[in-house]
């Protein structure tokens, strides 16, 4: 098994059981938020994204790559844009009261 | 490691950990909005020092892509509105998953005209081409579903289970003969069309108020798609934000498969809801009789109560009613009524959607109660008034062991002393089941669409 395998396999394990750890007990109230801003996190494919499309491969590489980077791209923007201004509804209530 | 790949590397550490810290910050109404930010921070820090990388040589097609995508994701994020929060979250789960297998397809394509595939890339390459795959054409198909360009109700068809077994195992073998023997990207290309049929097959048996579970299931793939493309691009920052994600969204999955007291095996594959399986508890309901309401007599139920508690359901968010809801609620409250709102965990199209709602809509969170908490209330409350929930407060669940909701966890409606139904008609909810709390003799119908009839309401308690 190729050594950078074997790394990333653990980080991964060693992650999902951080984010467990991390993400128990998230009351009601937040689960669509956490859950837009989760997904604008998982935007971080954009990061690959970026490796395949500005290494200046073939065109079909960057094809794929550009349709990568639009995808990634919304998903980092409009996931954590929406998950702001939902937020800041909770916020706004918190305080008037 | 020179000097430059050095500092990407540390940085890639610096945004992990702020991924970290603001998922953590999301657990609590406080802190929540900081956490965003910390995690958009490390997000900003990423993609910079990834720009810096030496790999990248070529910024035009990068710069363009970012400018569109940024355009467009900040045009959904400001214009959505929130009763369009699910179809959002799930489009967006398909643009995550989509993003990942076109990196992996990318990577192929680039690997195999160089030359021969070594085997661990041939196997994490399939691994995120088939995972983002499912998670791109399954979000795609449940947007439509949400949206209604897709009918919502589980659609099935002679053989489903087989057919799509087949096409998953399809997948896997020609990724096992791609990796062990013949690096074709015919087959390669195969793989990805199967992937996204496969998407298909597993969301379009489920049901529309089942959606909750499988929004955070596919946003739980989006994050191990991620995670996959980290592998294929030999890059750890996406497998630790990917698992993050990955975890979240399998957590979330739980709590909804909790809340309806079902197994996620049971989500997933009984194609609940289309009607067949309630025929053992419909029988006996011929002979109950239902009384119904006019606005001025529930208004004056309402008006002259001392506590109400209202439940909201899915009709609320389909009727666009939150901000009468809100009206009626501070109405009620300037009259010296004690208003709580009962907020049942998968009312609804995804977690928490009716909280979102009612927020937009100005209602203080501290008066939404989880169903745990406001459980015990409703024995000494005056009134329950509900406004489009059906199963979700259907008592059924909790004694009739052939009711195919048998054991699901209700809002306990049926105890308070007075209840209020704004519905549109007898018809029976997602379950397909009918509803014992609408014949209970202390319950009185109020038929109509849900924005009218609060709407109503509100004139008819400002008359009192």
């Amino acid at each position: 098994m190729p050594e950078y395998l074997l790394v990333g396999l653990t980080i991964f394990v060693l992650s999902m059981f951080a984010g467990f750890e991390v993400i128990t007990k998230v009351p009601p109230t937040l689960h669509t938020p956490l859950m837009s801003g989760a997904n604008a996190i998982s935007g971080i494919a954009i990061i690959g994204a970026l490796l395949v499309t500005g290494r200046n491969g073939m065109h079909l590489e960057v094809i794929l790559g550009l349709i990568a980077v639009v995808f990634a791209t919304i998903n980092v923007v409009g996931g954590f844009m929406v998950t702001d201004r939902m937020l800041n509804m909770f916020k706004k209530k918190a305080s008037k009261n | 490691m020179d000097a430059l790949s050095s500092f990407i590397g540390l940085s890639y550490i610096v945004a992990a950990s702020l991924f970290i810290i603001g998922l953590k910050s999301m657990s609590s109404p406080a802190t929540a909005r900081r956490g965003n930010l910390i995690g958009a921070i490390g997000m900003f820090i990423a993609i910079v020092v990834t720009l810096l990388d030496r790999q990248i040589v070529s910024f035009s097609w990068i710069i363009i892509g970012i400018i569109i995508g940024s355009i467009i994701g900040a045009l959904s994020a400001r214009l959505v509105k929130m009763t369009a929060m699910p179809e959002m979250v799930g489009i967006f789960n398909g643009f995550g998953g989509g993003a990942s297998a076109l990196v992996a397809i990318a990577e192929f394509v680039s690997l195999t005209s160089k030359a021969a595939l070594p085997m661990d890339t041939a196997i994490t390459t399939i691994i995120g081409v088939i995972i983002g795959g499912i998670t791109f054409s399954g979000s795609m198909l449940a947007f439509m579903k949400l949206k209604g360009m897709v009918s919502g109700s589980p659609i099935t068809f002679p053989l489903q289970k087989v057919v799509s077994a087949l096409v998953f195992l399809g997948a896997v073998v020609l990724g096992v003969i791609i990796t062990g023997w013949k690096p074709d990207p015919l087959l390669f290309y195969i793989i990805v069309g199967l992937s996204l049929i496969y998407g298909v097959l597993f969301v379009i048996p489920i049901g529309g108020a089942d959606m909750p579970v499988v929004i955070s299931l596919l946003n739980s793939f989006s994050g191990l798609a991620a995670c996959a493309a980290g592998f294929v691009v030999k890059n750890n920052v996406l497998i630790i934000a990917g698992s993050l994600v990955g975890s979240a969204g399998l957590i979330l999955t739980q709590i909804m498969c909790k809340a309806m007291n079902r197994s996620l095996t049971n989500v997933l594959f009984s194609a609940f809801g289309t009607g067949d399986m309630a025929a053992g508890s419909t029988s006996t309901t011929g002979d109950k009789t239902v009384k119904s309401v006019d606005a001025e007599e529930a208004a004056m139920i309402m008006g002259y109560a001392q506590s109400v508690i209202i439940v909201p359901g899915y009709g609320m968010a389909a009727a666009q009613a939150q901000h009468a809801v809100r009206e009626l609620s501070e109405l009620l409250q300037s009259r010296g009524v004690e208003v709580k709102f009962a907020i049942h965990p998968v009312a609804g199209r995804m977690p928490g959607h009716m909280n979102v709602l009612l927020a937009e809509a100005n209602v203080p969170y501290t008066l939404l109660h989880d169903m745990d908490d406001i459980n015990p209330e409703f024995p000494h409350t005056d009134v329950a008034l509900v406004i489009g929930a059906n199963d979700v407060v259907n008592p059924v669940a909790r004694h009739d062991q052939g009711s195919p909701i048998y054991g699901m966890p209700i809002l306990d409606v049926d105890k308070a002393h007075h209840v209020i139904i704004i519905k549109r008609s007898l018809n029976p909810g997602f379950a397909g089941i009918d509803n014992e709390l609408f014949y209970d003799p202390k319950t009185m119908m109020f038929f109509g669409s849900a924005k009218d009839k609060v709407q109503e309401l509100v004139a008819e308690i400002k008359k009192l």
